[in-house]
């Protein structure tokens, strides 16, 4: 599968207002009520790459649990993107941005 | 006398029982989720704006859902309610919860613990590969958000959850490739016995089994997981098993939901300081509990599948039961006919439980064959063959110290994910007893805290 090619399937609940989100700078569509995950693997293949490997990383529990969702606020805050819903202007990095700790989260 | 300050974790099936309970005699609990809404993982309530059925969401259970959903409006305005509030720790009669990057400690007299369960998984090669999903987050990504974790899935595991998810998402239009099952159907025989202790699920189960066949959807018994097949960039490509007549069966896929049956989230009880015993049967450390739910600690009350897998009948049961037992060591008279009703039902609970757990066995001995490069702590992409390292080589043959010395269980997952491998893996290589090499110890923080939590204003 191609990283721009999207992950996740919508089967269902397709009827519902779109919202638009910024990542890494890009405009995304999502819909109100999407996850931030399911906002982004509807786009594309994943979320973030593994600071300890060459993969690519698009979550794995999807309960809070085992943390591999993570992204980032321009802030430097850090999002779980699987219990974080979309808002109007929600604007997330697939890494963190570059800040000295600890600042930097 | 004052009246006790209560606090409940979780708000799923056993805690909302058990809130019910606490307020039906006079108290006022407070109850603490790391969910926005109530439910739990089982019950989960879509989001705002959400058009489908219960029937479409819980199947079977739609009016088990419904009723829990409905109990818990009716307490929303008499209990304290804290959702998005996550449970990091409890010291000196304190829970220690933290909510919007604010933390705060609520002192109690009696805790009931509700945590719920995760899945319990055992490595596969190749399962850090974008694309790989625990079998609870196939069915979260469908009952939350409508989605699909693929365009074609496998399901790869052993489990009753797994029977379920395939079920509910070749109904709702995914292309379920197929089922790849660790277990054995004389493994279901063989548990008969103690599955007829709850024939309606059991008749549910047998009805999922056989609508896998009768849908023409491949399954694959008594598998031996060898790889999942993908690229760094793009994630998942296949699926690679040994099938029972020792040929190889590989299947294109792009999604793999993966899972070993639940596990119970059990860090908040080790931090009271409760005490564990080992259980063979499921090969795994849980804490002790009586047949109501307390803890060996006074005060500490578990409840659900955060401490037995009894699934949600079984939690609703539970919670009653915890808060009933909280209610007698405080004092309160205790309705002894209900007291006995509901242990009744909870030992066909319990006898039930550990029939699945027989019918689905945990697949321990996949432990000592996974390859050495094998992955086996996907948070910090640590291997086999370095946790056999520290074993061979450093004498690490306790849990802890194999953490310690290889970093596996140190992640950002605390072991979640792959605390139970990894005690197989140091087992298989000392030719211990997983009950000898001991289970990893809970720490705080139980997830991790961002560095500008800060304390709330009083």
């Amino acid at each position: 599968m191609s990283p721009l090619q999207p992950r996740f399937v919508r089967l269902a609940e397709t009827d519902r207002p779109t919202v638009t989100i910024a990542v890494d700078g890009a405009s995304v569509e999502a819909l109100e009520g999407d996850s931030l995950l399911v906002a982004v693997l509807t786009r594309a293949g994943h979320l973030r790459h593994s600071e300890f490997g060459p993969e690519a990383r698009a979550g794995f529990c999807l309960m809070a649990a085992c943390q591999d969702c993570w992204m980032w606020t321009h802030d430097g805050d850090r999002l779980r993107a699987c219990d974080t819903p979309v808002r109007a202007g929600l604007s997330v990095l697939t890494q963190p941005p570059d800040m000295p700790w600890p600042n930097r989260v | 006398m004052a009246e006790p300050r209560v606090i409940i974790v979780g708000a799923g099936p056993a805690g909302v029982r058990a809130a019910e309970t606490l307020v039906a005699a006079g108290l006022r609990p407070t109850v603490v989720d790391e969910g926005r809404r109530d439910g739990g993982q089982i019950y989960r309530r879509q989001p705002e704006g959400f058009a489908r059925s219960s029937a479409e969401l819980y199947g079977t259970e739609a009016a088990r859902a419904e009723a829990l959903h409905a109990t818990f409006d009716d307490l929303r305005p008499k209990i304290d309610y804290r959702p998005g509030h996550l449970a990091w720790n409890v010291a000196d009669g304190h829970l220690h919860v933290v909510h919007d990057g604010s933390a705060e400690a609520l002192p109690f007299d009696a805790m009931i613990v509700a945590a719920g369960a995760t899945d319990r998984l055992m490595p596969v090669k190749g399962w850090q590969h974008a694309g790989v999903y625990s079998l609870g987050a196939a069915q979260i990504a469908l009952k939350s958000q409508g989605c699909a974790i693929g365009r074609r899935v496998v399901f790869l595991g052993t489990g009753p959850l797994m029977q379920l998810v395939a079920a509910q998402y070749r109904k709702a239009g995914a292309q379920v490739v197929a089922l790849l099952d660790t277990s054995r159907l004389w493994h279901q025989i063989r548990a008969l016995p103690k599955l007829v202790s709850r024939p309606d699920v059991l008749a549910k189960g047998v009805g999922l089994a056989a609508s896998h066949l009768l849908a023409g959807t491949m399954v694959r018994r008594g598998v031996t997981p060898v790889e999942i097949f993908g690229d760094a960039d793009g994630g998942v490509s296949g699926v690679g098993v040994r099938l029972v007549s020792g040929r190889d069966l590989r299947l294109a896929c792009d999604a793999v939901a993966l899972g070993y049956h639940l596990r119970p989230e059990t860090q908040l009880a080790d931090l009271a300081g409760c005490d564990f015993t080992f259980d063979a049967a499921t090969r795994q450390f849980w804490p002790v509990i009586d047949e109501d739910g307390r803890s060996s600690v006074p005060g500490i009350y578990l409840a659900g599948d955060g401490v037995r897998i009894q699934g949600a009948d079984g939690a609703e049961i539970a919670g009653q039961l915890a808060a009933l037992a909280v209610l007698a060591d405080r004092g309160r008279s205790a309705p002894t006919e209900q007291i006995s009703r509901l242990r009744q039902q909870r030992r066909a609970m319990e006898r039930f439980r550990a029939g699945i757990s027989e019918a689905f066995p945990w697949p321990h001995h996949l432990a000592a064959g996974l390859a050495e490069e094998t992955v086996v702590c996907r948070c910090e992409g640590i291997t086999a063959g370095e946790l056999r390292a520290v074993v061979h080589d450093k004498g690490a043959d306790e849990m802890n110290r194999a953490k310690a010395l290889s970093r596996v269980g140190m992640g950002r997952c605390q072991g979640r994910y792959c605390g139970h491998a990894a005690a197989e893996v140091v087992a298989a290589a000392t030719q211990l007893s997983p009950a000898v090499v001991g289970r990893l110890r809970g720490q705080a923080p139980v997830k991790p805290l961002a560095i500008r939590t800060r304390r709330a204003a009083p």
